[in-house]
């Protein structure tokens, strides 16, 4: 990836020119915080400058958005986090958000409206998908040219909200060889972080679900397991280091992908 | 005469005894909570149609699918000739609907016929399945005793059932030929059916009159009996779903799967925080439970889900993590609330009509801490599902009542959520720190 430095409006800069952003990234508490989720903002971020995107992130007036608490039964702690955001984006007029992660992209979505959040939510993949229909993104297979590539669904993206080809359209137009899990699209496996199991230890069993899905994926010697979730992200990649095949296999994100095909 | 008057006594004993037991099981969905479910009417009746009467989401495995469809066609046409046999049975006479229907008549026994031997062939494979290949979905512990018992006993009483049906048209097929059928004479030799005018005559050919009367007997009561005794043991089994998947697929959750409710009793606290001007609705001073501690605290459409488990478990065979070895199984999910509601039921039935507390709850004595803890909130046992049920939404809130009642969570989740609540993140980070990516290398 290239070290051409990236650009990046906070709401508040942008409010303060007198510009309004078309759409905001939300980039997510991963995003924001895990080092490995870090590079995969900078990629969706590459890819917005890239097309000169009008937008904006909400920088430090952004919040998680309740999704852990909520999915771990914490009612409270979640309509608290989700109304002190909805309070920030309905403040900026927000219409349209992009997320960098399925929980946020669910989240914001399906369950903040009826709490006072009315927007229209895309993920990032679905952004790239509209960017390259729109001809303001061109792919190039570069590196990638003739890889084997499969794609893990995460949970909240595709069972969670029906979005299965955002991304396949999307690495279909690297030139790679695509290849599906026997468990994909509604019968993909889970990676093992929903449902707040990224915070807590596993209850006892005989096998861990990273494991079981990572096993999965590499029966089929990719040589990338794309994903489209900095959870999933790090499952996946817990799992192929557990398989000691970090050599022959990179874990990356679909944005990376592009971004880097791209040399942006 | 005589035979007309048990035959009565019998239907009215049947049907009095089924509309008992169904208001019971009725009584006990109606534990749940209140929820109105009344919009959508034309994509709930397609979603029936689809799901319940066209079982599509059977066909993710063929071969299952198609020998349930046998069995499912079966029964579903032999009832029309339940008509003519309620029929004889009140007046006495013997194919009353023949000389009338004609060819109509053949066509449709015949059609009966056809597919009581697919049904029997389906049953057979079924009953190997499940005691000789032990499927892994099939063999899980939560089966043991009953539930195992259960599957086999209605499996058993098909092929009776169907073996009763042949007994009474294979002998009646001979008498007929030779002019001794109580069927009235419409001058041919044969009634034209299309297993038993060749099967009859192979089995019962060199048999004398007077046995194939008792036998053609036998075949007509036994079938009706255990026609009878199939209607009154389904309120006690797993195969209730033959009838209840039909209103659960109509009330079937219509959202998207990602989406899950946002708790009123919640809002209606936590708004007033953010927006002044919002006058709370719900009593402040009455006790608000958060959560599902027991079935009472469920809805009744999860209540219902619970009584339309067919325990085929192909939930539990796409859950991540009975997958792996987990003590949570989606499938015990829904058997544990069945067992809950019919302990309560049958409390409240040896009560005159209150439910004398037993010191148990769901949440705990049925379902353990470890199951709900596990999951993944990963909806893959709701896509499964061939009836749409829903484990998810009771585990979703039985975790709330661990949380806001309890505060039972595991330490590592009380350890994210006060970061979550401090930091605004689940992790121990600064919210100040929150945009250092931008300017990081
Ligand atoms: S939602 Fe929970 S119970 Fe259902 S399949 Fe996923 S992990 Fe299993
Ligand atoms: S919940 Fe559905 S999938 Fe699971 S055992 Fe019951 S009927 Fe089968």
């Amino acid at each position: 990836m290239s070290n051409t430095t990236i650009k990046v409006p906070t709401m508040q800069e942008k409010i303060a020119k007198g510009e309004t952003p078309d759409i905001l990234f939300w980039v997510g508490c991963a995003g924001s915080f895990d080092d490995r989720a870090k590079k995969i903002t900078k990629a969706i971020v590459r890819i917005l400058n890239h097309v000169g995107a009008n937008f904006a992130v909400l920088g430090v007036e952004e919040s998680c958005t309740g999704d852990p608490a909520k999915r771990a039964g914490n009612e409270f702690l979640f309509q608290m986090q989700a109304m002190q955001n909805i309070t920030v984006l309905n403040g900026y007029d927000v219409k349209k958000i992009v997320t960098g992660c399925p929980h946020c992209f669910n989240i914001i979505k399906n369950e903040y409206p009826e709490l006072g959040g009315k927007y229209e939510v895309i993920h990032h993949t679905q952004l790239v998908q509209q960017l390259i229909d729109e001809g303001k993104l061109k792919v190039q297979g570069g590196a990638f040219k003739g890889k084997k590539i499969v794609f893990h669904d995460p949970c909240y993206l595709g069972r969670g909200n029906n979005v299965y080809e955002a991304p396949r359209d999307v690495i279909s137009k690297l030139d790679a060889e695509l290849v599906e899990m026997k468990r994909s699209k509604a019968n993909g496996l889970c990676c093992g972080a929903g449902g707040a199991q990224m915070f807590k230890e596993a209850e006892k069993g005989n096998k861990e679900v990273n494991v079981e899905r990572t096993e999965e994926a590499l029966s089929h010697n990719p040589d990338i397991i794309a994903v489209g979730c900095p959870f999933c992200n790090t499952m996946m990649t817990d799992g192929v280091k557990h398989f000691n095949k970090e050599d022959k296999t990179k874990v990356m994100d679909v944005a990376e992908l592009i971004a880097n095909a791209n040399d942006l | 005469m005589i035979s007309s008057i048990i035959f009565i006594v019998l239907f009215l004993g049947s049907s009095i005894f089924f509309y008992l037991n169904s208001k019971k099981i009725r009584r006990n969905i109606l534990l749940g909570k209140d929820i109105s479910i009344t919009d959508n009417k034309g994509e709930r009746l397609k979603t029936m149609i689809l799901v319940a009467l066209g079982q599509k989401k059977m066909f993710t495995r063929p071969i299952p699918a198609i020998l349930h469809l046998f069995l499912y066609a079966a029964f579903v046409i032999t009832q029309i000739e339940l008509i003519e046999i309620v029929f004889d049975g009140v007046t006495g006479q013997h194919r009353a609907f023949r000389p009338s229907l004609g060819g109509f008549y053949t066509f449709i026994v015949s059609f009966i016929e056809i597919l009581s031997v697919l049904a029997f062939i389906g049953t057979i494979a079924f009953l190997a399945r499940r005691n000789l290949l032990k499927v892994p979905r099939l063999v899980k512990s939560e089966l043991n005793g009953w539930p195992k018992l259960d599957a086999n006993i209605i499996l058993i009483m098909e092929i009776i059932l169907i073996s009763f049906i042949f007994m009474m048209n294979g002998a009646d097929e001979v008498l007929y030929s030779r002019g001794q059928s109580h069927a009235e004479n419409l001058g041919d030799r044969t009634f034209g059916l299309a297993i038993s005018s060749y099967l009859g005559p192979l089995i019962y050919g060199n048999m004398p009159d007077a046995g194939l009367h008792v036998i053609e007997r036998i075949g007509w009561w036994g079938h009706i009996i255990m026609v009878f005794s199939f209607l009154n043991y389904l309120p006690f089994s797993k195969h209730l779903h033959i009838l209840l998947a039909f209103p659960n697929t109509y009330f079937s959750n219509l959202k998207l799967k990602g989406q899950f409710d946002n708790l009123f009793e919640v809002t209606d606290v936590v708004k007033p925080n953010f927006d002044p001007a919002y006058q709370p609705v719900l009593d402040p001073n009455a006790v608000i439970k958060f959560g599902v501690k027991d079935i009472t605290d469920l809805n009744w459409k999860n209540l219902l889900d619970a009584y339309s488990c067919t325990e085929c478990g192909r939930c539990t065979a796409a859950c991540p993590q009975s997958i792996t070895g987990k003590a949570l199984s989606p499938r015990k999910i829904m058997m544990d609330t069945r067992d809950r509601m019919e302990d309560v039921g049958k409390s409240m039935d040896k009560n005159g009509g209150t439910f004398v507390d037993d010191g148990k709850t769901l949440l705990g004595d049925y379902i353990k801490h470890e199951e709900i803890w596990a999951c993944n909130t990963c909806n893959a046992c709701v896509q499964e599902c061939p009836v749409n049920i829903d484990p998810l939404a009771i585990i979703m809130g039985l975790r709330q009542q661990l949380v806001l009642e309890q505060s039972s969570a595991p330490n590592e989740l009380n350890g994210m959520f006060s970061n979550l609540e401090n930091n605004g993140a689940p992790w121990q980070f600064s919210p100040a720190d929150r945009a250092n990516w931008i300017n990081e290398n």
